[in-house]
Parts: structure tokens; C-alpha cells; sequence
């Protein structure tokens, strides 16, 4: 696939002036992440410093992993209405009419909304750890400066935003209506999640090694997972529905033309 | 409207096409070739071939579901053809060429396709973007003027109405100079004025010498601004300029009213010099009656006529020459098919 810098950049553009302009869009991307940022922060300061060490543990893995699914809710839902609504609004059929490739526009697509998602994640991250080690107790914070799940967030959230999109975009592409498309990319984009939650909750310790690989591992599968969406990108497929025809067809009925002028 | 220069560019005095007296020479700027195209069992195009030269307006109709919108995704590279061949701008459609055509055409569906929350402005200019077009501001400018929507160019597209959204739509076909222009129902839902508007632009494109491929369901629109018409349902019904259609569809005739009813026609019209055969055109009554009569030769039939009316103590309301329309054409052909299974 040869993308031009210049036609990516176009749809980034579009996609984020889009995004800006539709308020309520913007409201509840930036709420859902508050409201998961609420939650843990509250967790975590309301541990007093005599806490056991395993109520402290486990309440400092459930406030890491919260934030993680601020990396995955927000990109499911808005690359799911990438190409839908694209059709929702008339605009998928001029648009396949350019010269714009499947690379460039699914780049594009995919970048805004990779981009706002990722630095929503570390954002949100960020705010929690700091709030943690300003107001925290002074053991409960240092917990959660040395917890392993740390280190393992700041790999998995680019990671884990990357796969929801692309599972967003390849539902996006199939799928004709809106909501299905948005409700489905949700679940779609749960499945790494569930790892995430393994470390998290620390079923498995989550050593430099072992996030390594699983992060080597995640970002192997979104590159497939962005070639398997380019392949369902197919022109035909998004404007009738169906499949590209290579039968052979029935023999035509005779015909009557008239061509006086021909 | 800004655009009202633009507006009766191309049109005669009597607001019909011109340019239809002589075929261009010109090379095709669409070919197709037994062009067909099967959806799981249903067969939409079926062996369907024509030619649209360079410059020409190409009137493309049918009842729905006739196959048109296969046909034009198919020549816009949306859609491949299932058996068939067809070149668009001298580049044959498939994958090798999808590219290229894509540079090569503009196409205006139904629906303006028009991104609500952007500016008209930031509309073409995305697409300009993505057509790789060079001075893209200017290209803008000028489409804007030329669609004559250049006043509202910074307005929401969500905010305008219907009309201007197609003024927008069509801005953004004629950015990027294509050599064909496939427009599909240009000025479905709009109100004369406006449908009016679109028509100039429709004609000011002949002028500029781009092809115009118009997929409509208004016979008249398709009559006044198209130099030929094809009239599908699955398969091509007819194809040639609309006078000549007409031409061959229905003989020459003459409209004769009369004030009260003859008491024997046919001892006035019989044996009439260029006179093939008359007949009522309306019920018998007290009040003025109407003959159709079939002619060779209109200018030589009616001074006949009008002798043998007078000569037979009629008084002769009107004798005009029956005008039919392309709608009369298009029912001729297809009404028939209309409703049955496609």
C-alpha cells in the first residue's frame, strides 16, 4: 500500500476538525475518563497508612488498571463511527471516488483518533499518579510509585488504544448501522484487555520480561490487525454491501435497442 | 445568486440544449462494452453497451432500479463489472486503472455527501487534498464562484439549504477539472429556482468541454440540457438523441380542433394529400372536436386540411403539429417493464 503523507494528513485533519466542532463528542470523551479517573483516585486516598499490605495491594491494582479502560472505550466508539459514518452522512461514496488509497485514508482515520486517545490515557495516568503522591499517604503513595503495573500501563495504553481502533475500523467497515457498530467495537476491543487485567491484578507478575514480551505480542497482532482491516476495505463491499461478483453471469436476455442515431 | 451568469450559459432562448445538430469528432470519453453486472442471483446490468463522446451531455435514464447507479459505481471504479469491459477518460476500468480514472472523474451522487460540521470551504478543500490537486486555495475560489456559492463559503455545510448544499456538491465535483462528471439526480428535491440554477451550471460545463454523464428521472431536464439519452432497464432500451427517438417512436401527426363535430370525418380527411389515417381525439358532444391525423409530411398535409375543413363548412379552431415529448418516449419504452422483476 503507497500512502502520500500529504492525503493522511488531509484526513487527520478532517477527523479532528470533526471531532472539535461536535461538543457532545467532546464532552463525553473527556467525562468517561474523569469518571474513571474519580473512582481510583478516591480508592487510593481513602487507604489510611496503617492499611494490611494486601488491602493496600489490592486496592492499588483495581485504581492501575481503571485508567487502562479509558485507552480502550474511548477509540472503540469513535473508530467505529469512522467509516459509518461516513456513510450515515453520503460522503463514503464521493470520497471513494478520489484518488485516496486504502492506506491513507484508513492511516489517517486511525492516527485521529490514536493520537487524542493515547494522550487522554497518559494524561489521565498521569493526573492519577500525581494526585496519588501529593495527597496520598506517604506509604500508600510509595505503593503505587513501586507497583509493577506502572511501568506495564505506560507500554500497554498506546498498545491497547492501537487494537481497539482497528478493531473499530474493521467493524466500522462492515457494519451499516451506528450503534451496532459502536457496541460491537466495545466488545471487540476487550479481548487484550483481559491480559492487561491479568497483570493488573497481578495473576501474573508483571516483570520487565514478561510486559516486554506481552507488549512485543500486542503490537505484532495490531500490525496484522491493520492489514486484515485493509484488506476488508474494499470499495464494492462499503457501497453495495456485498461481495465482488466473479461469477460468470446467466446468459442476458436478448435485447431491443433502438439507436436511431447511431 | 451570484452564479446567475453561469446560469443561462449554454442555453438557447427557448432554454434547450444546443449542440446537438452535429456529432462531435471527438474521441470517446466513455466506452462500454456488454457491461454486466450480477448481485448474488440478481441480474442488475445486463449487457449493456454505449459510447459518450468528449463534450457531450449524456442523458442516462430508466425507472428505478433499471441499473443506472450499478452502472455509473461501475464506471467510477466503485464497483467492478461482472463480465464486460468499459474505458473511462481512455483508461480501461479495472484495477490497474482505478487510480487513474479516479484523477479523471468527478462524481456527484444523489446526495450532496457534503461533511455537515465543516465549513463549505473546508469541504472542497478536503477533497482538492485528497484529489492531490496543486493551488488548491485558488481551485477552491474559483469552483466556489463558479457553482455560484462563493457568498456562503464559510458557512457550515449543515447550515445551508438543499439547494445550496447541491451548489456546494457540484463546487466540489468542478474543483478538480475532471474530463467525465457523473451526476446522479443533480437537482432531485429541489425547487425550480433552484433546479433552474443547477441546469446553467449543468450547461456552462458543456461549454468548458467536460463530458457530463447525468443520471436523472426528470424527462424534461433530461430533454432540455442532453445531447443524447440512453434509456436502461437492466439492459439498454434505446439509445440517440431525443428528437430522433421521438422520431422513430411516433409518426408525424396533426392536431385538428374543430368547432363542433364532423359529420363524416372521413369524407373530409380521406385521400388527403400526405393524410395516412385519422381518428377522435376526444368523445363526441355538443361542444368543439378534436381529429389526430397521421401525416407524411406535416407542411404538406395541413394547408390540405384546412382547405377540406373549409371546403366541408367546418369551423377550424386550431390545426397544430403534435409535439411529443421525451416522455412519451420513455413510457413508450418502459412502462411496460416497469414493476416486473428485475
Amino acid at each position: 500500500m503507497r500512502a502520500s503523507i500529504a492525503r493522511a494528513g488531509a484526513v487527520i485533519r478532517k477527523e479532528l476538525a470533526e471531532l472539535r466542532r461536535n461538543r457532545l463528542i467532546v464532552v463525553t470523551a473527556v467525562l468517561l475518563p474523569v469518571i474513571f479517573l474519580i473512582g481510583p483516585t478516591a480508592t487510593i486516598l481513602t487507604i489510611k497508612a496503617s492499611a494490611l499490605s494486601t488491602t493496600l495491594d489490592k486496592r492499588v491494582d483495581y485504581a492501575l488498571f481503571m485508567p487502562l479502560m479509558v485507552s480502550v472505550l474511548v477509540p472503540a466508539v469513535m473508530s467505529a463511527y469512522s467509516v459509518v459514518g461516513e456513510r450515515e452522512q453520503g460522503t463514503l461514496e464521493p470520497l471513494l471516488t478520489t484518488p485516496v488509497t486504502r492506506a491513507e485514508l484508513l492511516t489517517g482515520k486511525a492516527a485521529a483518533v490514536f493520537v487524542p486517545a493515547a494522550v487522554l490515557g497518559y494524561l489521565i495516568f498521569g493526573i492519577f499518579v500525581a494526585i496519588t503522591q501529593l495527597a496520598a499517604a506517604s506509604p500508600v503513595a510509595a505503593a503505587v510509585r513501586h507497583a509493577p503495573q506502572l511501568p506495564a500501563a505506560l507500554v500497554f495504553i498506546p498498545l491497547l488504544a492501537a487494537w481497539a481502533i482497528w478493531a473499530g475500523l474493521a467493524i466500522s467497515t462492515r457494519v451499516s448501522d451506528t450503534r451496532v457498530a459502536q457496541q460491537l467495537a466495545v466488545l471487540g476491543s476487550l479481548p487484550p484487555v483481559l491480559i492487561a487485567a491479568l497483570m493488573s491484578f497481578q495473576v501474573i507478575t508483571p516483570t520487565f520480561t514478561l510486559v516486554a514480551a506481552l507488549g512485543g505480542a500486542l503490537l505484532a497482532v495490531d500490525c496484522a490487525a491493520c492489514l486484515v482491516v485493509a484488506r476488508l476495505f474494499d470499495r464494492e463491499r462499503l457501497i453495495t454491501g456485498t461481495r465482488p461478483s466473479r461469477g460468470i453471469p446467466a446468459p442476458a436476455a436478448p435485447q431491443d435497442i433502438r439507436s436511431p442515431a447511431s | 445568486m451570484s452564479g446567475d451568469s453561469a446560469v443561462h450559459q449554454g442555453l438557447d432562448e427557448t432554454g434547450t440544449a444546443r449542440a446537438r445538430q452535429a456529432p462531435r469528432a471527438v474521441p470517446a470519453a466513455v466506452e462500454v462494452s456488454h457491461l454486466t453486472k450480477v448481485f448474488g442471483g440478481r441480474t442488475a446490468v445486463s449487457d449493456v453497451s454505449f459510447s459518450v463522446a468528449g463534450g457531450e451531455v449524456f442523458g442516462f435514464l430508466g425507472p428505478n432500479g433499471a441499473g443506472k447507479t450499478t452502472t455509473v459505481r461501475i464506471l467510477a471504479t466503485l464497483i467492478s463489472p461482472t463480465a464486460g469491459s468499459a474505458t473511462v477518460a481512455g483508461i480501461p476500468v479495472g484495477p490497474e486503472g482505478a487510480a487513474e480514472i479516479r484523477k479523471r472523474i468527478a462524481v456527484m451522487p444523489e446526495s450532496p455527501g457534503l461533511y455537515q460540521r465543516l465549513t463549505v470551504t473546508e469541504n472542497l478543500d478536503y477533497f482538492a487534498c485528497l484529489s492531490g490537486l496543486p493551488r488548491r486555495q485558488r481551485r477552491v475560489t474559483e469552483a466556489l464562484a463558479a457553482a455560484g456559492i462563493a457568498d456562503r463559503a464559510q458557512d457550515l455545510a449543515g447550515s445551508l439549504s438543499k439547494g445550496l448544499r447541491q451548489r456546494a456538491a457540484l463546487a466540489r465535483t468542478l474543483q478538480n477539472q475532471p474530463a467525465v462528471m457523473f451526476l446522479d439526480e443533480p437537482t432531485s428535491g429541489l425547487d425550480p429556482v433552484a433546479t433552474h440554477g443547477v441546469h446553467g451550471l449543468i450547461a456552462g460545463l458543456r461549454d468548458r468541454g467536460v463530458t457530463v454523464f447525468l443520471t436523472t428521472h426528470r424527462l424534461e431536464e433530461a430533454e432540455r440540457l442532453c445531447d443524447r439519452v440512453a434509456i436502461m432497464s437492466t439492459s439498454l432500451r434505446t439509445i440517440g438523441r431525443p428528437e430522433d427517438l421521438r422520431a422513430e417512436l411516433f409518426a408525424a401527426s396533426l392536431d385538428v380542433t374543430v368547432a363542433a363535430a364532423l359529420p363524416g370525418p372521413g369524407r373530409v380527411f380521406d385521400g388527403l394529400p400526405a393524410v395516412q389515417g385519422w381518428k377522435d381525439a376526444g368523445p363526441a358532444g355538443s361542444g368543439p372536436a378534436g381529429y389526430v391525423l397521421t401525416v407524411t409530411d406535416p407542411a404538406l398535409a395541413a394547408p390540405a386540411v384546412t382547405r377540406a375543413l373549409v371546403a366541408a363548412g367546418a369551423d377550424v379552431l386550431s390545426i397544430t403539429r403534435s409535439r411529443h415529448t421525451l416522455e412519451d418516449v420513455y413510457l413508450e419504452l418502459v412502462a411496460g417493464t416497469e414493476g416486473s422483476p428485475r
